[in-house]
């Protein structure tokens, strides 16, 4: 058994070595598969980390009538926190919105004098509330609309914001399910081209395979060889991709960088290398010596 | 040894093959099977394989109805017939010395017999010189002599060789020819299936001749007569 076992291993490292060209050959369209894949999984990171970035720029303000305690708005914030639909909530109050726009206007002196007219701060203090879905400010704001709050509640600045809100929901949904479908299809389409290619590789074969079978080479003693082969293709695959892929990371990352929420790539790359590896070689093994298992099983039948 | 009975072989579209066809071979015997292309030579040799299966009748080996054989029992069964063929059919990615290991590996014969038997086999072949040539490396003779080798691994009761010579020079088939008397002396009972007749006059050997897949004729020192 052991001894079988040797003997399938040393026959598919020889034939990947003595079949060099095909191999080549089949390697190449693999790691052009794995790098198609990788690149579907890098985008896919980057564009949720662009959507993830945009959503957590939205929030709505809920503004309160001047004559509002602190105390009050402070307890709506405790209401707000208690509701599961939300991130955050920030407290500006009345001082704090003077200074900010104070701050705002300074180099305007006319309304900055008019405001010193008053004797009354007439800004309004209030609450910025951030959810944690972009599509879960609606029922925040209707939250808010209910009569309890009716009576300090100036106004919610959602509707205003709905529009905006609304498109960018609708951006971020139809960018996830395109996305996903691209990537499927991408991934169906080179997964059936290393299939073929490999069932090539073994159609070149099946006057060998007819032979074993004739000079009395039980099943596995003829697939195992093969299986071995189509496991070494992923292998093989997973580290050229990995070489590839290095470079081009070092050299991209910086120029992406710029105009991407994520701060750098190739750090990130850098980190999961191992992970990386792990899942290339297993979606490279797993196609290698599944597509032979199948080719292979069509001549041993014959 | 091996006892054919009233075996018929049709293949789709009223093909006939083989036609009732009875003849039995004792051990350590020589028999040439002869007759035109498309007499049923091949056919013959290939339900002795179990590549096939007779359409009716019987194919014996031992006392033992070929047909009854597990699929696991096939290919222990095929390693006590060795063949060679016209085309050699050898595995053109392995060297002479690893052709003729890859029989006994796949029988599961350990390495210490095989690093003992295959310089044997070469040195019966006399192929001692070419041992790690690949076949591309090698002439007709010295590859059917491979083939030759290479049956002759698990020590075989049946040597079949199906038009062994169809590919090679005069030069070339003696040396085969005279291989395989040699190996039938050792005790190897040898079916060669041919439509050379000056092969088959000079063996002076049973003849077993076929034509549109009957036996039409079934002779001791037989001559080549169609």
């Amino acid at each position: 058994m052991f001894t079988s076992f040797k003997r399938i291993i040393k026959w598919g490292l020889t034939n990947f070595w003595r079949n060099g060209w095909l191999s080549t050959a089949t390697v190449s369209i693999m790691v052009l598969t794995l790098l198609v894949i990788t690149v579907l999984l890098t985008l896919n990171v980057v564009a949720n980390a662009v959507l993830a970035n945009l959503q957590s720029k939205i929030d709505i303000s809920v503004y309160f009538k001047l004559e509002t305690s602190e105390e009050e708005i402070l307890k709506v914030k405790s209401q707000l926190e208690k509701l599961q639909e939300v991130e955050a909530v920030s407290y500006v109050s009345q001082n704090q919105a003077l200074l900010a726009f104070k701050e705002k206007h300074k180099d305007n002196p006319v309304l900055l004098q008019s405001l010193e007219e008053l004797e009354f701060n007439p800004l309004e203090g209030s609450l910025n509330v951030k959810a944690k879905e972009s599509n879960q400010y609606a029922s925040i704001n209707q939250f808010l609309e209910s009569v309890y709050y009716k009576d300090v509640i100036d106004k919610v600045n959602y509707m205003q914001n709905k529009e905006v809100i609304d498109k960018l929901n609708k951006i971020i949904l139809d960018v996830k399910t395109g996305g996903l479908g691209l990537s499927v299809l991408l991934a169906l389409i080179v997964f059936l081209v290393t299939f073929n290619a490999i069932r090539l590789a073994i159609y070149s074969s099946r006057e060998e395979i007819n032979v074993m079978k004739l000079v009395g080479a039980g099943k596995w003693f003829i697939r195992g060889p093969f299986f071995v082969e189509g496991v070494l293709y992923g292998l093989v695959a997973a580290i050229v991709t990995l070489i590839i892929l290095y470079p081009l990371f070092y050299f991209t990352s910086p120029k992406i960088s710029g105009f991407l929420p994520i701060n750098d790539i190739f750090s990130y790359f850098k980190a999961n290398l191992l992970s990386f590896f792990l899942l290339l070689a297993g979606v490279g093994v797993f196609l290698g010596g599944f597509s032979t298992m199948v080719a292979v099983r069509k001549y041993l039948k014959e | 040894m091996i006892d054919f009975k009233n075996v018929s072989k049709y293949y789709p579209g009223d093909c006939i093959a083989l036609e009732k066809v009875t003849f039995s071979v004792n051990p350590k015997e020589f028999v040439s099977i002869v007759g035109r292309s498309g007499a049923g030579k091949t056919t013959l040799l290939r339900l002795l394989l179990k590549e096939e299966e007779p359409t009716e009748g019987e194919v014996m080996v031992d006392g033992r109805d070929i047909k009854n054989l597990k699929q696991k029992e096939i290919p222990a069964y095929r390693r006590k017939i060795g063949v060679i063929f016209q085309d050699f059919k050898l595995l053109p990615n392995k060297t002479a010395y690893e052709n003729i290991a890859f029989a006994m590996e796949a029988g599961g014969r350990s390495e210490e017999e095989i690093a003992e038997d295959v310089p044997q086999i070469l040195s019966l072949v006399e192929l001692v010189d070419k041992a790690d040539n690949f076949p591309c490396q090698l002439s007709g003779g010295e590859k059917q002599r491979v083939a030759i080798g290479r049956a002759l691994v698990h020590k075989p009761d049946i040597l079949m060789a199906d038009e062994p010579t169809g590919n090679l020079d005069p030069l070339h088939t003696w040396d085969i020819i005279r291989l395989l008397c040699r190996i039938n002396e050792l005790g190897t009972t040898v079916i060669l299936a041919t439509h050379d007749r000056e092969i088959i006059n000079a063996l002076e050997r049973r003849v077993i001749s076929l034509d549109r897949g009957r036996v039409i004729r079934d002779e001791e020192n037989g001559r080549y007569i169609v």
